[in-house]
């Protein structure tokens, strides 16, 4: 692991410690009194005994990029046919893609506060910060010359920004009514068919009751009135697109943690009843599971199912339906999506992208993994984001981890770079 | 003192161009505040002895970008290239571990506080030693006043994490708790 000083090699080596030593640890004067021989207290209910499970925590990325000759393009498995090359490196914390209507990309940021601009001139592409200072700017989305950006509290927008990359003007505020939190408090951002943006508040916390501006999907007008919920009962979104042909919403949905190892089941939900469905948070997890606190009294059945489970604690992120010439036609009218993979889960899963299939009626057909490898001995060496398809029908995928954005291409399609 | 030490601190930052100045050069100022044996004896600045290369690289890197914003440090970090972060970052690693204050302990409000941190999970991430791993910091031994300042901080939202573990947990935790856990994780040993 020569990529970076401070890798997560280190965290799995450490010696495990047992739970019950951690009471030994306390000054002698300060144990709690309890019989000689006695076995500690039982933990409180869900909490996993196991050292492993223990040492789990969310898994920061290295603070900064990767240099370019230490992208793990070598890692990554395509199937044949396919090829992976990088589009742009030293994007650091490269999170949601939008493609501009003149061919610029824009990148959004999660731990750090930037929106990049990456131009691409006969393959020789340079990266623009074009906003700094922004709070969590996570959620991108681009019409008719205008960015918009979904900080933590609000949405803002560049008009004619690609016009002015070199002198961007700073984003003017559309909209701001959302609470402020932490715990899921970024935002994934798109518009939909009716010229609206559709933007998520996620649930402030990874387990409660959310205040009622909380766990929901807003649908906005562009200059930013008539906010309307469109759906409710979600934990946290950060990736949706609209089916190219029935414009039906389609969304990724990360489920609790600390349940167990392999539940629940993160979830691909679409949205047939806007203002009327609730995807059941905090009262039902995957589809198929009452919350052992909060599901009592309830049953999975009152809400909206999932039309596919994605994995347990897998963190599925960005999707997008494919609709390019590029792949073959299977490929057409699937859903690519990226795993950031899991954190909550002593033997990891994700840090992969899938291909969901559907049938005729939205409902998932199959679904199977496109591009894996970013998890490596149960390490990650990468973690995807978010997905863009571009003109040639080639699609790009942000990577957080390593700051980068990738290119796959099929055929031909990759010899033109 | 404390006015006096942040004084010489600005001084020594501004007295020579960011450019002339390495790490070594800079780590006396540093230690002025954060003492030079890993355990800082000034009000409200925190002990860095054997502190997590990561969490340290990435709260300098925050200081930097003034993405976490607290006097002097911000103005300490300008000029600082990444490799520097990274450079004082495996140096306050190699500082001997604070210790925890001399003197009798409440032993009601430690057993208080052991349940709290149970319940909390403080050393699920942060480790049963509090030693800490990669991106979470050691917190074993720190001082008292500048835990109560930190889990404050995220409980009020003026403090950022750089992931929102943080704020996950601090949520349901009262200030009175904050007391007793900073109490607590401040002479555990």
């Amino acid at each position: 692991m020569s990529i970076r000083p401070y890798s997560l090699v280190g965290f799995i080596h450490v010696v495990a410690i047992a739970f019950g030593l951690s009471l030994a640890l306390l000054p002698a004067k300060a144990q709690i009194p309890s019989p000689p021989g006695a076995t500690p207290s039982p933990p409180t209910p869900n909490l996993p005994t196991s050292p492993e499970a223990q040492k789990l925590h969310g898994i920061a990325a290295p603070p900064f990029p990767a240099a370019p000759d230490k992208l793990p393009l070598a890692q990554l498995k395509l199937p044949p046919g396919f090829k992976i090359e990088v589009y742009a490196s030293g994007v650091t914390n490269a999170r949601s893609l939008r493609l501009g209507d003149k061919g610029t990309l824009f990148v959004g940021n999660l731990v750090r506060d930037k929106v990049y601009a990456i131009v691409d001139r006969n393959g020789k592409r340079e990266v623009k910060v074009i906003a700094s200072g922004l709070d969590r700017p996570n959620g991108l989305a681009f019409k008719d010359g205008t960015l918009y950006i979904a900080e933590g509290t609000k949405i803002s927008k560049l008009e004619n920004i690609e016009d002015n990359l070199d002198n961007p003007p700073k984003p003017v505020a559309i909209y701001s009514d959302f609470p402020n939190h932490v715990s899921h408090g970024w935002k994934f951002l798109t518009i939909g068919p009716d010229n609206r943006l559709y933007v998520n508040v996620g649930a402030p916390c990874n387990i409660c009751i959310p205040p009622p501006e909380n766990a929901q999907l807003r649908s906005i007008a562009l200059d930013g009135s008539d906010a309307k919920v469109v759906a409710r009962g979600i934990r946290q979104v950060v990736g949706m697109d609209f089916h190219p042909d029935s414009k039906v919403l389609y969304f990724t949905e990360n489920q609790r943690d600390w349940l167990s190892e392999d539940a629940p089941q993160d979830k691909l939900n679409r949205l047939l009843h806007p203002g009327a469905d609730n995807f059941g948070y905090p009262y039902c997890h995957g589809g198929d599971i009452e919350d052992p606190i909060f599901g009592w009294g309830h049953s999975c059945d009152e809400f909206t199912k999932p039309v596919a489970q994605l994995g347990p604690h897998s963190a599925p992120l960005g999707m997008r339906f494919y609709t390019g010439q590029m792949f073959p036609a299977k490929y057409r009218g699937a859903i690519f999506l990226a795993r950031h993979g899991s954190w909550n889960k002593t033997n990891k899963i994700g840090g992969d992208l899938v291909v969901v299939y559907l049938n005729e009626d939205g409902t998932v057909k199959a679904q199977e993994p496109f591009m894996t490898g970013f998890l490596q001995n149960n390490n990650y060496i990468g973690r995807p984001v978010d997905l863009q398809q571009m003109p040639d029908g080639s699609l790009l995928v942000s990577d957080d981890y390593d700051g980068a954005v990738y290119r796959i291409s099929y055929g031909n399609g990759g010899a033109t770079q | 003192m404390r006015r006096l030490i942040l004084a010489l601190a600005a001084a020594g930052v501004t007295a020579l161009p960011a450019a002339a100045q390495n790490v070594q050069q800079r780590l006396p100022v540093c230690l002025a505040c954060h003492g030079s044996n890993g355990q800082s004896q000034t009000d409200g600045v925190p002990s860095l002895g054997a502190q997590q290369p990561f969490y340290t690289t990435v709260q300098l890197l925050m200081f930097r970008e003034r993405m976490r914003v607290a006097d002097p440090m911000n103005e300490m970090a300008k000029g600082l290239s990444d490799d520097d972060l990274r450079s004082f970052a495996d140096i306050i690693a190699k500082l001997p571990a604070p210790k925890p204050p001399e003197g009798p302990v409440d032993d009601a409000r430690m057993t208080r506080a052991r349940a709290l941190v149970d319940q909390n999970r403080c050393n699920f991430c942060h480790t049963p030693n509090f030693a800490g791993q990669d991106n979470v910091p050691r917190i074993a031994d720190q001082r008292e006043d500048y835990l109560v300042k930190a889990l404050r901080g995220y409980k009020d939202n003026s403090r950022h994490g750089y992931d929102t573990a943080m704020a996950d947990v601090i949520a349901p935790i009262t200030d009175e708790q904050i007391l007793d856990l900073a109490y607590y994780i401040a002479r555990v040993r």
